[in-house]
């Protein structure tokens, strides 16, 4: 057998993954024998190198990497092309997307993104009993973790206190599932103090839901509104992001001579050669891979001109802490405060070079900058901008040297905070915390704590259980399992001190 | 402006076990009472500057300069040899500092924090300062909603609380055992003043806390726990308690040789002052 074949049988013969793992992973072995979209030779190499990365999204992206479709459409009109008539009570409407989430790519093949649930949901409840509308969720929740186990897929409610909203907090608590995710929208000027406080409490007895600072999010988008996806994307309403590819910041440093020879010469070479990297990927999407002559255009549950592109970094730290032994000083990212600077200048400057690239097909006509949670691949890489694990000062020290990067990461940007257990008496703490965070500019605020079963890997959510499991051979019903045992081997993130990371796919089969 | 100073022997700017919400806590320096069970003995002493504690500082930031000891908190690397080493469970690390200075870090974290603490140590042997301080933030606009609370053993006599209280928001008060001989045994005093100081925050409103800790053995016997029963039934009203377990982190000396206290003997004392009527019971989360 030659190596591709080996590796199509030994994803066939796996002892740990489902029928339907297989076929996905067959799949992105299929689609990676296509050549890859045509790249000039330094983009090529640079990529070889991996100093910049695609995130193994495969050679033919024939989809968008995250997909937001407006549900409302749906619940609204219908569908003609799937047939759904207009629903009319709360069972139709939640039957509704159930079905909906069916058609909705993208780059994990399940959905990111299921809705602003409260939001749609809510006119469907006006004479529904409280105990009716929890049977239902629950219900529905029950559904997505079962048939659509993927912890990036991704619930929205907020930032206005309401039934929907109390019950899918309750619902989510009591169930302590790993999907779907969650993100409260959190407004000091809308929501109420009642149900920020039933969040934090949330977030103690399983480490969700996490919660977005909505006044700045609202600012960053337009009137159509945005979605927080995935692993904390925040990204256009009705629209989403066609690609992510990624710079490693440690490698560019490590390339660098010294602190000027990086701002001066290979952060603006290596900044360029990533955008050309998305723009044959985008290229491909939008000329030859046919998606946008989907339904989903045609009925308008996204439109084609609000795909952005992600433009990601990681390993702050190893970059910054390379450029500091470079020019002779001591102190390391996270607690010295030259140091902090020096990683604050560096996200200021990408964001300036990402406002001034002019992209084709991308929202608004440019990418958006994003702090990239990392594979469960990365090794001595910390995610985004993100302290490493294990050696991260107090929760506020924490968060007050990485709040000025938040200003900059307008598609997300995560720091992920562990704190120990005796949180659980005294949830106002928390509740200050986020308060704390969201008053330096924190875009969101997430916590694990120490504890519990479910904790966000590289940001994604997993049972420690499930990789005990998974470990045995077992196999997981979770895809994200897999990258969570990946990611736990590799980056010794659950033996962080309380701890956490974040972030995305596994690129492939065996990687 | 405030003129006293405190010796400190360390801040926190994270804390969620020091009263409600997130607290800015001072560990101040020294204690009246000389408990076998510290868990942190080295905030007991005051530094006599006999110099024992600096062969065991591997980064060399002890050094004796005129016959005192010279701490030097940057090369520091929190190792805490020196604490292990003192003879007289003080801390060569600690720092003065005046209430501006704690003002100034109160700003900077104001956005976090809920309130200050003052713990130690027996903070209240540091009256001066405690008083000045938080009078301090009461009369700040920006400071003023932080709550003040004082982590005490209740050793303060009924004047100096009648000065602290207008300026306390609540005290979490720790008494040790009941019986006369056995708190004498565990602290060194005998515990009248503690518990007048229970009734005299009480009956003031300022008693957040009433923390009681178990000791197997010592502190977990039916006799305590009706004395605590019937204790707080004389204060009347609703008293939050809080059940410690003893543990061995951070002791010291004889007290290694006790047993720690189990979550199960927690929970059946717990069980015993709920079943008596007390409502607000607090046991630990974590048990190390």
């Amino acid at each position: 057998m030659d190596e591709i074949t080996r590796k199509l049988h030994s994803i066939a013969t796996d002892k740990t993954l489902s029928p339907a793992q297989k076929a996905h992973y067959l799949s992105l072995e299929a689609e990676n024998m296509l050549p890859y979209p045509g790249l000039d030779a330094e983009t090529q190499e640079a990529l070889d190198e991996r100093v910049i990365c695609d995130l193994y999204e495969g050679h033919a992206p024939y989809k968008p990497r995250y997909v937001l479709p407006d549900y409302s459409i749906v619940l609204k009109n219908g569908s003609e092309y799937l047939e759904l008539p207009v629903p009319e009570s709360l069972d139709e409407a939640i039957n509704t997307l159930m079905i909906a989430y069916h058609h909705v790519p993208s780059v994990t093949g399940m959905p990111v993104y299921i809705g602003q649930l409260d939001d749609l949901l809510l006119p469907f409840c006006e004479g529904v009993s409280d105990e009716d509308l929890y049977n239902k969720i629950k219900l529905f929740w029950r559904y997505l973790d079962r048939t659509l186990p993927d912890a990036f897929m991704h619930a929205n409610i907020g930032p206005t206190d309401n039934r929907v909203a109390r019950t899918i907090l309750r619902v989510d608590a009591e169930l302590k599932q790993t999907a779907p995710n969650l993100t409260f929208f959190y407004d000091p000027e809308v929501s109420t103090d009642q149900i920020l406080g039933i969040a934090t409490n949330n977030i103690v007895e399983c480490s969700k839901p996490h919660i977005a600072n909505h006044p700045i999010h609202a600012d960053t988008f337009d009137e159509r509104g945005y979605g927080i996806v995935s692993c904390y994307n925040a990204l256009p309403l009705a629209g989403g992001a066609s690609t992510l590819t990624r710079l490693n910041l440690k490698e560019v440093a490590l390339r660098s001579t010294s602190e000027a020879d990086f701002f001066g010469k290979l952060l603006p070479h290596y900044v360029e050669l990533n955008f050309r990297l998305a723009e044959q990927r985008i290229a491909f999407l939008f000329n030859e891979s046919n998606f946008f002559s989907s339904f989903l255009i045609e009925e308008g549950w996204i439109e084609q001109d609000r795909f952005t592109a992600m433009y990601g970094v990681f390993a702050m730290a190893e970059a910054v802490n390379a450029l500091q032994e470079k020019e002779g000083r001591a102190g390391q990212y996270g607690f010295d405060e030259v140091a902090n600077a020096l990683g604050h200048r560096i996200s200021k400057v990408l964001a300036e070079a990402v406002e001034q690239r002019p992209m084709e097909n991308v929202w608004r006509g440019h990418a958006m900058l994003h702090s990239q949670a990392g594979l469960s691949i990365d090794e001595g890489a910390t995610p985004g901008v993100r302290i490493p694990y294990g050696t991260e000062p107090d929760p506020v020290m924490h968060v007050q040297a990485l709040a000025p990067h938040h200003q900059y990461y307008t598609s997300g940007i995560s720091e992920i905070l562990t704190l120990d257990e005796t949180i659980k008496n005294n949830p106002e703490a928390m509740l200050q915390l986020c308060r704390g965070a969201f008053s330096c500019g924190f875009r969101e605020f997430t916590v694990n704590v120490a504890s519990n079963d479910l904790v966000r890997v590289t940001g994604f959510m997993i049972r420690l259980s499930d990789i005990e499991k998974y470990k045995k051979e077992q196999g997981s019903r979770t895809n994200t399992t897999v990258l969570g045992a990946e990611a736990s081997d590799i980056a010794n993130i659950l033996e962080r001190k309380p701890r956490v990371m974040s972030h995305e796919l596994r690129p492939g089969y065996g990687q | 402006m405030s003129s006293a100073r405190a010796t400190v022997s360390k801040i926190l700017s994270y804390s969620c076990v020091d009263g409600p919400g997130n607290r800015l806590v001072i560990f101040l320096q020294g204690c009246n009472f000389n408990c076998t069970a510290c868990h942190n003995p080295h905030t007991i002493g005051q530094c006599n500057h006999c110099g024992d504690c600096i062969p065991a500082c591997h980064a060399l930031a002890l050094s004796l300069v005129n016959g005192k000891i010279l701490f030097d908190p940057l090369a520091c690397d929190s190792c805490d040899d020196c604490t292990e080493m003192c003879p007289i469970s003080a801390n060569p690390m600690v720092q003065q500092y005046g209430v501006a200075e704690i003002l100034q870090l109160l700003r900077k974290h104001r956005p976090f924090l809920s309130g200050i603490t003052v713990s130690g140590g027996e903070p209240t042997r540091q009256i001066k300062f405690v008083f000045e301080l938080f009078q301090a933030v009461k009369a700040d606009e920006e400071l003023a909603g932080l709550s003040c609370f004082i982590d005490s053993n209740g050793y303060l006599g009924a004047a100096n609380w009648e000065r602290l209280l207008p300026v306390t928001d609540g005290v979490m008060l720790d008494i040790k055992a009941f019986d006369e001989s056995v708190h004498e045994e565990l602290t060194g005093k005998r515990n009248l003043r503690s518990l007048e100081s229970a009734r005299i925050l009480h009956a003031a409103g300022k008693l957040y806390e009433l923390r009681f800790l178990l000791v197997p053995g010592v502190t977990d016997s039916e006799e305590e726990l009706n004395q605590l029963i019937e204790f707080v039934g004389t204060l009347g009203g609703d008293v939050r308690i809080r059940l410690n377990a003893f543990q061995h982190h951070g002791v010291r000396g004889k007290a290694l040789d006790w047993e720690k206290m189990p979550e199960a003997g927690v929970e059946v004392a717990a069980e015993r002052l709920r079943a008596a009527g007390l409502g607000n019971v607090i046991t630990p989360v974590v048990y190390v």
